[in-house]
């Protein structure tokens, strides 16, 4: 429903989208990251229709938006980056304006503003001038513009930006429900909504595509994906490393803790393997290897990767190499923490 | 859903344009100081009684100057208010030409002064009943009011679009306006006189909005004056086209 090909923006030196093409159908909510000024932004305002590419072609429902752009813009709901409304209106003046403007009248006109306001709770200040609402209100007065007339397509840049945590979960999960019977785009930074709410993600850095694929695709580019955390007792974790370093599927270790008590360590499967095979050989060998050795496992857990990882990885990708390596001795400190399964 | 034909676009934009005036304080701040600075120069500058003449030629004697202030400073937030608020990329990803938007917003400006203008009602009642006033030019004097001010207003239109800035917007359509006036107004006719050719003055001044808007106030309905107002209003629409259409993310 959304098709994007080769779109080039460039303004003045700056080439603010380079070369981005996809494609969005119905059912699909595709989430779009990248770092602050990656090009999210103008992406979305050419494929609303608010400013033209440079070179490329963008069409919504089979409707070019460049040579005739009304008829996509009627299937578009837009929630633009900063969400901008007419202060001085009242939020039920606002959405009837809106509504009006696509050509919902009378009875049509009522039913979707109701619609509306329910969809993003707006009842208890719907009489209120939108001047006056803090920043959530009126963050989803103009959510519930873009939805007023129950488009087939929705882009939506940032829609949780400015949301209190709870307002946030309802949103992601208000988007994943639409998601269902709408083709979605949604813009972010921050990265657990994507697993929350997206069946697909694209990550954009520097106006580039640098990556693609759902949640789970991405997270197994993670170096850390598939490896075993454990925490053993009364053994030096020093020896372990070594013994562990003899089995094929182990690429290489690394100590988290160590002291007299326990060891805590992590384990890298050897890449090129499926991931999902590689972390079952290194699972099992792992096991089978303390088994033999009589190791006391106090912790277990295969880690699935980290998003922030790979997004960070993949885009500052000057440094991605010091990132990838430096990256793994912060954080999670504490594996017990987060123990999955447990033998003695 | 409907597909809406043009004019109810424009109608709708128009609509929400003209009760956001209303809206605002600002909007019978407006009317008051421009009904109060009218009365003032009508019968105090203007010499109404003094004349012993039942016409308004003392009020609209004044328009072009008192609209020269006025009418940028409603004109001003047209565009540079929704650039300012971001709403431009509301607006412009509706199912809307930028033509509809900027037609709507003209027009709802537009209608404002229109009302501005009838509230100045009594001035008529008071001549109609001192003395016998002829009506039809003072009907000609309101119809060259309306167009002297449409006229202005989509100089404001223009500059509004260039800037998020209202008050750079202002002063802009404030030069804009007074160059028209400027032209034409006699003294500086006079000064050009002396070192051009009558030809010349002739021509420049006919650049001038006075010299168009003297025949309404005398009564006379000219063709070339109304195609004078029309072709400047939409002149200063079309550059408004241009100007959006080329700077919409700005």
């Amino acid at each position: 429903m959304i098709k994007v090909e080769h779109l080039f923006k460039s303004f003045g030196q700056k080439q603010a989208v380079n070369d981005v093409s996809f494609e969005v159908e119905k059912g699909e909510v595709l989430g779009f990251i990248g770092p602050n000024g990656s090009g999210k932004s103008t992406t979305m305002r050419i494929l609303t229709g608010f400013i033209p590419p440079s070179s490329g072609r963008v069409s919504i429902c089979g409707h070019d938006m460049l040579e005739d752009p009304i008829p996509g813009k009627r299937r578009i709901g837009y929630l633009p980056e900063s969400a901008p409304s007419y202060g001085e209106m009242t939020v039920l003046s606002f959405l009837k304006f809106i509504a009006a403007l696509r050509g919902l009248a009378g009875e049509d006109q009522r039913r979707a503003v109701r619609r509306a306001v329910e969809l993003c709770s707006l009842e208890s200040v719907i009489g209120q001038s939108i001047d006056t609402l803090s920043k959530g209100f009126r963050h989803r007065t103009c959510f519930a513009q873009a939805l007023i007339h129950d488009p087939d397509v929705l882009v939506l840049d940032e829609p949780t930006d400015g949301l209190d945590p709870n307002q946030k979960h309802e949103m992601r999960t208000l988007i994943r429900r639409m998601g269902e019977t709408k083709a979605i785009i949604f813009s972010t930074h921050i990265l657990e909504e994507v697993d929350e709410a997206c069946s697909r993600t694209i990550i954009i850095d520097r106006g580039r595509i640098v990556a693609t694929g759902t949640p789970e695709e991405l997270r197994a580019r993670s170096e850390r994906a598939g490896a075993v955390a454990l925490v053993l007792g009364g053994v030096s974790a020093s020896d372990v490393v070594s013994r562990l370093a003899g089995l094929p599927s182990v690429l290489k270790t690394e100590i988290l803790q160590d002291d007299s008590a326990r060891a805590a360590l992590r384990v890298f499967p050897q890449k090129g393997a499926l991931p999902g095979a590689a972390q079952g050989a290194l699972a099992g060998a792992i096991v089978e290897l303390a088994v033999r050795e009589n190791w006391k496992i106090e912790s277990f857990r295969t880690e699935e990767g980290r998003l922030d990882e790979v997004f960070r990885a993949i885009t500052m990708s000057d440094t991605a190499q010091a990132m990838a390596v430096g990256g793994a001795t912060e954080a999670e400190s504490a594996p017990a923490a987060q123990v999955v399964e447990e033998r003695q | 859903m409907k597909e809406l034909n043009n004019w109810s676009v424009i109608r709708i934009i128009t609509g929400r344009e003209l009760s956001a005036y209303f809206d605002s304080p600002v909007a019978y701040v407006f009317l008051v100081i421009f009904l109060l600075l009218a009365g003032v120069f009508t019968f105090t500058l203007g010499g109404f009684f003094e004349r012993g003449e039942a016409s308004l030629g003392s009020f609209f004697g004044f328009i072009p100057w008192l609209f020269l202030f006025l009418v940028p400073a409603i004109g001003m937030r047209l565009w540079s208010e929704e650039r300012r608020l971001g709403t431009i990329e509301l607006l412009l990803t509706m199912p809307v030409t930028i033509s509809q938007a900027i037609l709507g917003k003209y027009l709802a400006s537009w209608l404002f002064i229109a009302i501005a203008l009838a509230l100045t009602f009594p001035v008529i009642l008071t001549v109609n009943w001192l003395g016998n006033p002829d009506n039809g030019v003072i009907a000609a004097g309101y119809v060259g009011s309306l167009l002297l001010g449409g006229a202005y207003l989509a100089l404001a239109c223009m500059t509004s679009a260039i800037t998020r800035n209202q008050v750079i917007s202002f002063i802009l359509a404030l030069i804009l306006c007074m160059a028209l006036i400027l032209v034409g107004f006699e003294p500086i006719t006079n000064m050009m006189g002396r070192w051009a050719s009558p030809a010349v003055v002739e021509v420049v001044a006919g650049f001038s909005v006075l010299t168009h808007f003297d025949g309404f106030q005398k009564g006379v309905l000219d063709s070339r004056d109304l195609v004078y107002f029309l072709s400047l209003i939409g002149f200063a629409l079309f550059t408004t086209g241009v100007i959006v259409r080329n700077r919409r993310a700005g």
